[in-house]
């Protein structure tokens, strides 16, 4: 079966978010961006899947803008067979990303669509859920641990208090949590060999889907600061502090 | 404003993330819940109790018997007919759920809104709560999803919501409940708890985190908890983890203890009331974002601080 893995281009995690001085959103020029992780490990778990013998392709996606075809070159090195680049440089919602990756997935028909749980930029935790529903497939969200049998696939979830494994009828959309897996590092031989893999372009005309916003940011600003209190200088100082907040046992 | 609450519950009891739901709907008009489940006549009747609560739709059915989404949102989308917003905590089971439902209703969801500031309007964290974004809705419909800490709760006493049975739905047939393993223990749950102890890398090992952070949370009757880096080395389960990944919390006194504060961590915790930061390396974030910080070994420092409080 083909697996669909969607790929989105975000300022890596390990850059301090800067909201922008104008209130606009937050200042992505000039800073270094990287696949979101949790597509990453979506990735990785698709690959996985495939040295199994479970899959036999697998097809990495991305909306976004031109650049975001780098994104696309990493999922490819990591072991993705080909990619298709949606580009627009609009910022596309996930209901209207989870309507171009519906027409993909009409015209692919993978087994599997495997997505991160959240993109770390707009934290939204949408996307999967919502491809699930405009597709009728079951969904497996949050996920740790993915085993396909047959025509179905166990999906281990983590939850509130907990884990959870549901079974669902194949094809399903999986969303992934970061314990899934962790994600391999391209090689170089295979960085080189991404080069030549096949990149697809269209736009989310050719899937018409539209992309106008339904919802308006209208500022962006920064959190309230949080600023330090007081160092004490022993744990007797800091039984006396607490006592005095009414904390004791 | 008609809302519809997602009651969520464990089967005989509404949990505490419904009530800062129920207060985030009142805010945009007429509240109504659903209660979805398997012989929820309990819950349907505790729900009905909620202060502010107008109606109370019931879906007793074997198919809402496990949070099921595939079943449970076509029932949602169905009530949504007559409703104007769909409200949901941000929960594991919300989070599943209001996506599936906004799509059938082709609406784009708004998530984990931390407060309205207009019939359309509210903000949420962006950027694991890097930036606040104030957005407005152009949708006919909302779908939202309720950051817990964010709201007080609702009194769960003091309502006379109206209990109507709903029929509608049932089992979708693609997917079904295997099992489930989830931890129970005699502690407030961590989202709740008015005091969370919660332990780091720097404890080195499981056998420390028993020795060192239970006992200070046994005393204080505290909820427990640990960072990431703790979880990902296997000292606690993973239900424990505080932060952007795992549970967003805010009680009265939370208990930083070896933790260095990462981003990641600080945006799970850092709306808790007072912040008391246990830590050997004076340079450790968490002690920018503390209110009583320590700077000692924490082996030491804490069993001392269990022996005297």
């Amino acid at each position: 079966m083909k697996i669909l893995v969607p790929v989105k281009r975000v300022l890596d995690y390990n850059v301090k978010p800067r909201v922008k001085s104008d209130g606009t959103g937050v200042d992505l020029a000039n800073v270094k961006m990287s696949m979101n992780p949790f597509d990453e490990i979506g990735i990785e778990e698709a690959i996985r899947l495939k040295e199994k013998g479970v899959a036999t392709e697998i097809i990495a996606v991305s909306v976004g803008p031109a650049k975001a075809a780098e994104t696309l070159r990493t999922a490819l090195a990591m072991g993705a067979d080909r990619a298709i680049l949606v580009q627009t440089d609009d910022d596309v919602e996930p209901l209207a990303l989870a309507k171009i990756f519906k027409a993909i997935a009409d015209a692919e028909q993978p087994g599997l669509v495997i997505l991160g749980k959240q993109a770390i930029d707009g934290d939204n935790n949408q996307t999967g859920q919502m491809l699930a529903a405009m597709t009728g497939w079951a969904q497996g969200t949050f996920a740790s641990a993915v085993n396909v049998d047959g025509d179905s696939v166990s999906v281990t979830r983590e939850v509130d208090g907990g884990l959870e494994t549901v079974k669902l009828k194949l094809p399903a959309i999986v969303t992934t949590d970061l314990r899934l897996n962790e994600p391999r590092y391209a090689s170089l031989p295979n960085i080189m060999k991404a080069k030549s893999k096949p990149l697809d372009t269209k736009t989310p005309a050719d899937y018409g889907v539209d992309t106008t916003p339904r919802v308006k940011t209208v500022k962006v600003s920064e959190p309230p600061v949080r600023s330090a209190g007081v160092k004490v200088a022993d744990v007797d100082e800091l039984v006396a502090k607490l006592k005095a907040i009414g904390v004791h046992s | 404003m008609k809302t519809l609450v997602w009651v969520e519950h464990d089967g005989t009891a509404v949990k505490d993330a419904t009530l800062a739901a129920v207060t985030a709907a009142s805010k945009l008009g007429e509240v109504h819940l659903l209660v979805a489940g398997a012989g929820v006549d309990g819950v349907a009747k505790a729900a009905s109790e909620i202060a502010g609560v107008g109606k109370v739709h019931v879906a007793d059915n074997a198919a809402f018997g496990h949070n099921l989404p595939e079943n449970i949102a076509p029932l949602v989308a169905d009530l949504m007919a007559s409703h104007d917003a769909f409200v949901a905590p941000a929960t594991t089971t919300g989070k599943n759920i209001a996506p599936r439902v906004a799509a059938l209703l082709d609406v784009m969801q708004i998530s984990e809104i931390l407060s309205v500031e207009g019939p359309k309007t509210f903000t949420r964290p962006i950027y694991a709560g890097n930036a606040i974004a104030t957005v407005e809705s152009s949708d006919a419909k909302l779908v939202l999803t309720i950051r817990g800490t964010a709201f007080e709760k609702a009194a769960t006493s003091g309502g006379s919501g109206v209990i109507e049975a709903v029929s509608a739905g049932g089992d979708a047939g693609i997917s079904s409940f295997v099992g489930a393993e989830i931890a129970k223990q005699d502690r407030p749950e961590l989202t709740s708890a008015k005091i969370i102890v919660s332990g780091g890398r720097a404890l080195g090992s499981s056998e420390k985190y028993q020795e060192v952070i239970v006992p200070l949370a046994d005393k204080l009757g505290a909820a427990l908890g640990a960072s990431r880096a703790a979880v990902d080395a296997g000292y606690v389960p993973n239900d424990y983890q505080v932060g952007q990944t795992g549970k967003i919390v805010a009680p009265q006194v939370y208990f930083a203890i070896g933790i260095s504060g990462a981003i990641q961590h600080l945006a799970g915790m850092k709306d808790s009331k007072t912040i008391v930061a246990i830590n050997k390396d004076e340079d450790a974030p968490i002690f920018q974002v503390a209110d009583f910080g320590l700077v000692a070994d924490l082996f030491i420092a804490v069993p001392e601080l269990t022996g005297n409080i």
